[in-house]
This record gives C-alpha cells, sequence and structure tokens, in this order.
C-alpha cells in the first residue's frame, strides 16, 4: 500500500491543478514549484482547463501490475492549450480512431486500484475525446 | 393529524443556481439483454441503456456532473458548504463518495460532506436537505447530486433497464436562481418493493407489488398532496418529470395525474438511456431545462423503493438563457453513443468471475 504518495498528488491527479510562475506567466504542469522557463520560484497553484490535444499516441496491449484489467488501452501525449504536455491515458474512444491533432478534454477516472480489490481505488486524469459542439 | 401546511418552504426563497448532467458513453440495447436470456421473446422495456465504461463509478460521474454544475453557476467552488451525494452504488462500503467529489472540485475543506441512501431517491433527498441548508442562511449554496451505475441481476426483469447516469444541482439563493423551488413535500411508507441485503451483490424485488401498493402510491400522494397543498392542478405546469424504472410506468402515473405525453416528453430519457435510480428524476429534469423557457413551470416527483416519493414546484426564471449554454447539454451526452453486445457488458460490468 502506497497511500500517502498518493494522498500527496491528489490535487494535481483528480482536477490537473498545476503552477503559474508569478515572474514570466508560464503555466506548469506537473507542480514543481521551480518555472521551468525563468527558473524562479513558482507556487501559485493554477487550475488548467483540461483542454487539449493529441501529440503522440501509442495503445498498450501488454499493461503493466495493477491496469491489466483495462488492456488494451491508448496512451497519448497530450498538449495542454496552456503550454504544458502531459502524459495520459485516452478513454471513452468507443470506436473512434485517434488522431495526432485530436482535440481532447480531461476527465477524472479510476486509474486503479493500490493493491488488490481491498485497497483504495486511486482516481486520476485521463483525456477523452471532446463532446461535439463544445470546442 | 393536526391542520397544517402540508408542502415545505425553506425561510428564505430558493433555487437551482447551476446543473448539470452525465452520461456514460456505452448503450446496451434491450433486445440484445432479450437474445441472451429469452430467446429474443417478449416485450421490451425501453430501447437501449446506458453502460459506464471500465474506467467509471459513481465518483467519476458525479464529479463530471458537479463541474457541469459549477460552470453554469458561474460561482467558485469554495461558496459550496455542503456536497451531498445520493447513490445506491456508491464504490465503498466504507468511506464517502462525497469527499472525493468536493476535492476534484475544489470545495474542499470548508464543506459539508455526506453520501446519501434511499434507493431511487437518494438524490432528490439531498436535494431537500440542500433546500434547507441554504433556505435557512446556513450556508450560501449547496451541491446535491444523485448518481447510480445500477446494477442488474443477469437475466433478471431489471437488468433490461439498470442503467448508469444522473445529474447534479446547485442551490442557492432564488434570486440568482435559473428556476426556483417553489416548494417541496414527500411521502414516506414501509413499503418493501425493492431492496438488496448486506453483502448481496444484486438487489430482490417484489415483482408486481413494486407497480401499484409502491410506485404509483407513493409517486400520486406526493403529486397530488404537494398540488392541492400550493393549489395548482396539472394544467399549471408546463413540464413534469416522474421517476422512471421504465417506459411505461412514467407514462401511465401521467395519465392518472392529468399530464400529457408532451409535458413529460423532454423529461422522459429512460428509453434511451435505462432506469438511472438515484439519478433517474434529477437527470429527466435536466433534459426539461436544457429546452425550457423562462416562466416555465415544472413538477417533478422522484421515487424511491422501501419506500417514499418527493415533490417539488419549480419554476424557471430568465437567467436559464445565458446558463444552460454554459456546459454540456444531456443529449449532447445521449447522442454520444457506443452500442456493445452483451459480452462487453459483461466485461465492463465486473460480471466475469476472473478467480
Amino acid at each position: 500500500m502506497e497511500i500517502a504518495r498518493h494522498w500527496r498528488l491528489k490535487q494535481q491527479r483528480y482536477g490537473l491543478v498545476g503552477e503559474v510562475c508569478p515572474h514570466c506567466d508560464h503555466k506548469i504542469f506537473p507542480p514543481r514549484d521551480v518555472c521551468p522557463n525563468c527558473g524562479d520560484e513558482a507556487k501559485e497553484p493554477f487550475n488548467f482547463s483540461g483542454q487539449g490535444e493529441v501529440f503522440s499516441f501509442t495503445t498498450i496491449y501488454e499493461a503493466p501490475a495493477g491496469f491489466e484489467a483495462n488492456a488494451p488501452y491508448t496512451v497519448a501525449l497530450v498538449k495542454l492549450d496552456e503550454g504544458p504536455m502531459v502524459t495520459a491515458q485516452l478513454t471513452d474512444l468507443g470506436e473512434q480512431p485517434v488522431e495526432i491533432g485530436m482535440p481532447v478534454e480531461m476527465v477524472t477516472r479510476k486509474m486503479r486500484n493500490d493493491g488488490d480489490e481491498r485497497g483504495v481505488i486511486l482516481y486520476g486524469y485521463k483525456f477523452r475525446p471532446v463532446l461535439a459542439g463544445l470546442r | 393529524m393536526s391542520e397544517q401546511q402540508l408542502h415545505m418552504t425553506p425561510d428564505k426563497p430558493v433555487g437551482i443556481i447551476g446543473y448539470g448532467s452525465y452520461v456514460p458513453r456505452y448503450r446496451l440495447a434491450a433486445k440484445e439483454v432479450a437474445r441472451v436470456w429469452t430467446g429474443g421473446k417478449g416485450g421490451l422495456p425501453i430501447k437501449e441503456k446506458s453502460v459506464p465504461g471500465l474506467d467509471e463509478d459513481v465518483v467519476t460521474m458525479s464529479i463530471e456532473a458537479a463541474r457541469n454544475a459549477l460552470a453554469r453557476a458561474c460561482i467558485s467552488p469554495q461558496d459550496i458548504r455542503a456536497v451531498w451525494v445520493g447513490s445506491e452504488s456508491h464504490p465503498y462500503a466504507v468511506k464517502p463518495t462525497s469527499t472525493l467529489v468536493a476535492e476534484a472540485i475544489g470545495a474542499v475543506p470548508h464543506t459539508q460532506a455526506a453520501d446519501w441512501e434511499f434507493a431511487c431517491k437518494a438524490g432528490t433527498e439531498a436535494f431537500v436537505a440542500a433546500m434547507g441548508l441554504v433556505g435557512s442562511g446556513m450556508g450560501k449554496y449547496a451541491l446535491a447530486i444523485g448518481m447510480d451505475t445500477a446494477q442488474g441481476k443477469p437475466g433478471d426483469a431489471l437488468e433490461y433497464t439498470a442503467g448508469a447516469g444522473g445529474a447534479a444541482y446547485i442551490v442557492g439563493p432564488a434570486e440568482d436562481s435559473l428556476a426556483r423551488v417553489n416548494a417541496t413535500y414527500s411521502f414516506v411508507t414501509d413499503t418493501p418493493d425493492f431492496w438488496r441485503r448486506e453483502y448481496q451483490k444484486y438487489p430482490e424485488h417484489g415483482m408486481r407489488f413494486t407497480g401499484e401498493p409502491a410506485y404509483f402510491k407513493h409517486i400520486s400522494e406526493a403529486a397530488t398532496t404537494l398540488m392541492h397543498s400550493i393549489g395548482t392542478t396539472a394544467k399549471d405546469y408546463k413540464w413534469a418529470v416522474f421517476h422512471q424504472p421504465n417506459t411505461k410506468f412514467p407514462q401511465k402515473v401521467a395519465g392518472q395525474l392529468g399530464f400529457s405525453l408532451e409535458q413529460i416528453q423532454p423529461g422522459l430519457l429512460v428509453p434511451v438511456i435505462g432506469n438511472t435510480y438515484a439519478g433517474a428524476a434529477m437527470i429527466g429534469l435536466t433534459g426539461v431545462l436544457d429546452i425550457a423557457e423562462p416562466g416555465d413551470r415544472i413538477l417533478m416527483v422522484s421515487f424511491g423503493s422501501g419506500a417514499g416519493s418527493d415533490a417539488f414546484d419549480i419554476e424557471v426564471t430568465d437567467k436559464i438563457s445565458e446558463r444552460r449554454n454554459l456546459a454540456k447539454k444531456t443529449g449532447e451526452y445521449i447522442a454520444r453513443r457506443t452500442e456493445i453486445d452483451y459480452a462487453t457488458y459483461v466485461r465492463y460490468r465486473g460480471k466475469l468471475a476472473m478467480k
């Protein structure tokens, strides 16, 4: 069990909460308290919109431990509208093919159990194709 | 009973500040269930039901509905003083759904949080409590959610309809609302029409007993008592929403109460998403709010087995026009559909014994 480790990251994982640099306005995800752009301290929380697009992707057939029940699933590099690139699962694809440049939006989903079905359920961000007419 | 006002109204007028719904992407056709269990014979209670994906549960679905409600409310989540989730499929037996939802939408830590249970009316029960909290002045806003990923025993009549979805409502001062909630009334008796014992995976039901003494009795009494108490009739309402376990029941009870099929049409979602249990009446109301005009009056009546009904008199304000376009509409979720077969459904719903 790794309850404390996951608990510490809950805000960024549930709500895509990162940071904004007060010096150069650079948006930071995941939060790291130091701006990767100007090198100054950056601890101001920032709520990302969750909007982005697929930069690249791959489909996982042989899933790592804890993720087997969801295989096959697609993992993407998602370029957020505010700038940062995040790695995340895509979800709710149905039969929809994934394409580079495809607009996606963040949703909070079940990632896996901590251990087996007796452990806590770990939730986090994934991305799905945007619903029609809303972007 | 001594002479007293039967409908309930809070000290300060309250209303719906924001609303949001959620329906998962996957659909299982009722005829597919019939193909597996009855050789395709027999009548079908709905066209198809919604099925949650492998990574969805009442927590994730409540978060999305709450985000939609927040987008329409245009308030800070920090101003929400209660996050209440009604469901009969909370992911944990012990550990609140509501704390997770509150954390994900940024409403922590200065908030109430609790999970509500009353079969299919857990969500409207939370809604009534939210009216009380806001209407007494204890807090400016309260979030009430009704959401379910309903379980039906394989082959049972309920497997055709047990769907997934629901809605979230932010209750606040009437003057800021997109719909005022003028009054509510609840009718409750001990009627065992549907239940699930502890450690049991699937619920049991009293077959035809779920109809007359349960669904029809409680909805009719709640609706007629509320309307009599506040002096309205079916003609005063533009729209009505009733709990919808299948297509027939809400149509029948609407007729008995003097409502036309046109009045219930925009809120009758069960044919295309199934029975969303604690979410059923509440998501039906989102279907109405998505198309309602300022001044429209709406009657909503939920039903929860065990048994009881909450009835609400709701009046749409002119703020509806600007707010409803700020989030995803219920029809957009319903239009996003991928049909699955029974085998995929069995996998998605964890009905396969893996060990």
